[in-house]
């Protein structure tokens, strides 16, 4: 926030101007109505089986237009990028035959599933929704950080934060144009039955989640509401006659589009997982034939391998030729010899990832950990290179946080969210802010009690501004005087309500004239 | 609508209606407690503890006005207020998308308050008048945020079979209690009824004219014909899109043909022939509200069976 010390940035003048004006205590109070509103409303995050309110800072993370520019563009090619390397690795393989990436890194990946390969998904659209991790390093550049490509979360929080912050903290709200984040349910929909098998025809979307036990359970939920679809379990899907159905009170209903909150393994327990109740037997073999779309497509998580990573610039300028306008994080990859001896001789300065892990499981910093921890973290290394990559410490940038009553610097990280149609990939303005509430913590992940913030990305100056409204017409909207005291007070009120008896007999009759 | 949500909301209505219901028994009898210093607490406990399915206190272990305060309302085994609002709230979760967040907030503030910490500073009676509070005011959003679709009609239903329910065993427990007078004007208040019936039939009316009044009066929304009779209706209106001979012929929803047989007894039998052994004739209901409720799990909430798929592999 701050260029120099008790200096805003440009950016955030208008914010820290209005904060500066509130008292330890009224911040204090500001933090505890937000705490209240999220546990009354239940926007909670399941930790080990228990529900707890998603964690939200009240000090709105700002992003300027032209910031945002950069970001939307790169972020939209980012996606068109992935979006073209899976179609190529699910089919010709061109990329493979023109050695810009090695066979072996695609076939080695977790995720990539050959059940996958040979469905051809409609208007080409395998990553539906993503969420792109940046970190702002030191220099103030946006980097890539990792690609999530599955069943990215966290938009309902950004959709929540929003009307809580702007609540809370109205005054800076109202002191600049911030962008709107409420269109996303809209744009999902929309998206979602733009490819669907059969768009002409009202197709039928629903949400499938693995169920109430599951972390982001509040988010399926609150997609599905706002979207107006039925949220479904696995065990509410059948298949049969190379369709999917769902079981409703009045039999059972063609489904067409699912956007699934279930990864992979646990989607089909033909395909997949045998012991899985939490898919649909036989969805894989309706969506070969072509009679579902599974948003997000089965086996994307070979495009947000954190080694499949490492290529993507390459794959980038290979596909679109463009040139990446997000720049990775700088990445050792370990299955090369030399990369790995030299990590290895440098292993408490790095941090070293699992390619296939998410929510920050697995992930090591140098610096913070213990010499047996390290011990052990080289051994897993040599035995398996290709599970993980190392990337230098980055000194994440800081937003003033809520510590305590006061405000005080935390690491956060920025994860926007698109939603591709196959005409079009569009980028929320805003994105989930994630912030690492311990004193020097640089991991943000909600699984690792990390909290959020709202992200403000500020309307272009081009932006016409809205129309104001209409001023209200006072005299017709105030209620007659219910409370006469005198006698002529009488008189009035009967006079009144004869007015209503016959204003409300010309309503019936079908022509009375509207009051407010 | 999904068969899943609609069972969460018929049991979302079920609970809410239980919760509202074991508040107004446990009330009357902690107020009859009070009143009557020479009745046998522990007998009187254990019956009401029977009247309302709890399992048997072994018979040398007195009960006392608390254990029975405990184990009904604050427990959290099967039946107690804290478990039915904490059910109601666990489905009305599965259902977030079909409700209304007005609805469902209403609902988990409720439930974030039922906490020993929540609870501190109300007493037994605060607690039930707040319960009573709390349903009416979830219900009443409802009522003002839902459209009258398939969702809105399945809670309905879970509430007046609730409803019916527990407005049976109201009135068998107060039969069993060897009633007199004032006892009935106790449990025509716990009903919020004693206002309504008193302005039909005057202060002077007798005990039989309470009983008919809490079993038979088609205007008292808590009267167990009302109960049946919206119970008819909704089943009615989820049957419409079914089959339209089922108009023409009869009824064939065996929950609903359950529901207004009992409704028709006990519309066109005497009262007299009713009084002779009105707890039989409540449980006689009981069962009937039980077996309607099956009925209606069978029809509209059918099971994925777990091995159905198997003839699916390919």
């Amino acid at each position: 926030m701050y260029a120099a010390p008790g200096q805003p940035r440009p950016a955030y003048e208008k914010l820290h101007a209005a904060l500066s004006k509130l008292t330890g205590a009224e911040l204090r109070g500001r933090v505890d109505v937000v705490a209240r509103t999220y546990l009354d409303a239940g926007v909670t995050f399941d930790i080990g089986g228990e529900e707890r309110p998603f964690p939200l800072d009240v000090v709105p993370r700002v992003i300027t237009a032209q910031e945002w520019s950069e970001v939307e563009a790169g972020v939209a090619q980012r996606v068109r990028a992935l979006e073209a390397f899976l179609e190529d690795v699910y089919g010709p393989q061109t990329a493979v035959r023109d050695g810009v990436i090695p066979r072996r890194v695609v076939t080695s990946s977790a995720h990539f599933h050959r059940a996958a390969a040979g469905i051809e998904p409609v208007a080409g659209v395998r990553v539906h929704v993503s969420g792109i991790d940046l970190i702002r390093d030191e220099r103030g550049e946006f980097r890539v950080l990792e690609d999530n490509v599955r069943v990215p979360s966290g938009v309902s929080y950004v959709l929540e934060n929003r009307q809580a912050v702007s609540q809370v903290l109205p005054e800076p709200f109202l002191a600049q144009r911030v962008r709107p984040v409420h269109d996303y349910p809209r744009r999902l929909l929309a998206a979602l039955r733009a490819t669907a098998p059969d768009a002409e025809a009202d197709p039928n979307v629903v949400v499938l989640t693995p169920g109430i036990f599951n972390s982001a359970y509040f988010e399926h939920a609150l997609l599905a509401r706002t979207m107006g679809v039925e949220l479904v379990e696995g065990s509410d899907l059948v298949c049969h006659g190379g369709r999917l159905w769902m079981r409703t009170t009045s039999g059972e209903r063609r489904v067409d589009v699912v956007y699934r909150r279930v990864d992979d393994e646990y989607l089909d327990p033909v395909h997949f997982r045998a012991d899985s109740m939490l898919g649909c037997p036989g969805l894989l073999s309706v969506a070969r034939a072509g009679n579902v779309t599974l948003a997000n497509a089965v086996g994307n998580g070979v495009a947000d391998d954190k080694l499949v990573y490492t290529y993507l610039p390459d794959l980038t300028r290979y596909y679109l030729a463009e040139e990446p306008l997000l720049r990775n994080v700088d990445t050792w990859r370990l299955e090369e010899p030399e990369a790995l001896e030299e990590v290895l001789d440098r292993l408490d300065e790095l941090v070293v990832k699992p390619v296939d892990g998410s929510g920050g499981k697995g992930l090591v910093i140098g610096p913070a950990a213990s010499r047996a921890e390290l011990d052990v973290l080289r051994q897993r290394l040599i035995a398996d290179p290709r599970g993980w990559i190392a990337q230098p410490v980055i000194s994440l940038s800081t937003i003033p946080t809520v510590i305590d009553d006061k405000l005080a610097p935390r690491h956060v990280d920025l994860r926007p969210f698109a939603v591709n149609s196959g005409d079009e990939v569009w980028v929320l303005p805003g994105g989930l802010t994630r912030v690492a509430m311990p004193e020097g913590q640089l991991v943000v992940n909600s699984s690792q009690g990390g909290g959020s913030k709202d992200t403000w990305v500020i309307g272009d100056d081009a932006t016409p501004p809205r129309p104001s409204r209409r001023p209200a017409r006072q005299a017709q909207m105030a209620g007659p005087d219910l409370a006469p005291d005198d006698a002529r007070g009488e008189q009035q009120q009967q006079q009144q309500q004869q007015r209503h008896q016959q204003r409300h007999q010309q309503r019936q009759q079908g022509c009375g004239e509207r009051t407010c | 609508m999904l068969s899943r949500i609609a069972e969460s909301m018929f049991w979302i209505g079920r609970y809410l209606e239980r919760a509202d219901g074991t508040a107004r028994i446990l009330d009357v009898h902690l107020q009859l407690l009070l009143e009557d210093p020479w009745l046998d607490e522990d007998a009187s406990c254990r019956v009401l503890l029977g009247v309302m399915g709890a399992e048997p206190v072994a018979l040398e272990e007195k009960v006392t006005r608390l254990t029975m305060l405990n184990r009904l309302a604050y427990a959290r085994e099967p039946g107690s207020i804290v478990d039915s609002l904490r059910a109601a709230r666990a489905n009305a979760r599965r259902a977030r998308e079909t409700i209304s967040t007005e609805m469902w907030e209403s609902l988990n503030t409720t439930y974030n308050a039922l906490t020993p910490t929540g609870r501190a500073g109300r007493g037994p009676h605060q607690f039930m008048d707040w319960v009573r509070e709390r349903v009416a005011t979830v219900v009443g959003i409802a009522d003002s945020t839902m459209s009258r679709d398939e969702p809105w009609h399945f809670l309905l239903l879970g509430r007046s079979i609730e409803r019916v329910d527990m407005t049976a065993r109201m009135l068998a427990s107060e039969d069993l209690r060897g009633s007199s007078g004032p006892a009935w004007a106790l449990v025509l208040r716990s009903c919020g009824a004693h206002e309504a019936f008193v302005r039909a039939f005057g202060a002077a009316a007798t005990e039989d004219r309470a009983l008919e009044f809490m079993l038979l009066d088609r205007l008292f929304p808590r009267s167990v014909v009302n109960a049946l009779l919206t119970a008819e209706s909704c089943l009615a209106a989820l049957e419409v899109d079914s089959v339209s001979a089922t108009r023409r012929l009869g009824v064939r929803d065996d929950a609903r043909r359950l529901l207004g047989r009992q409704r028709t007894d006990l519309e066109y039998r005497p009262l007299s022939q009713m009084l002779l052994d009105p707890a039989g004739e409540m449980e006689e209901l009981q069962r009937a509200v039980s077996q309607s409720s099956e009925a209606i799990s069978r029809r509209y909430f059918p099971r994925g069976v777990a091995t159905s798929w198997v003839r699916e592999v390919s």
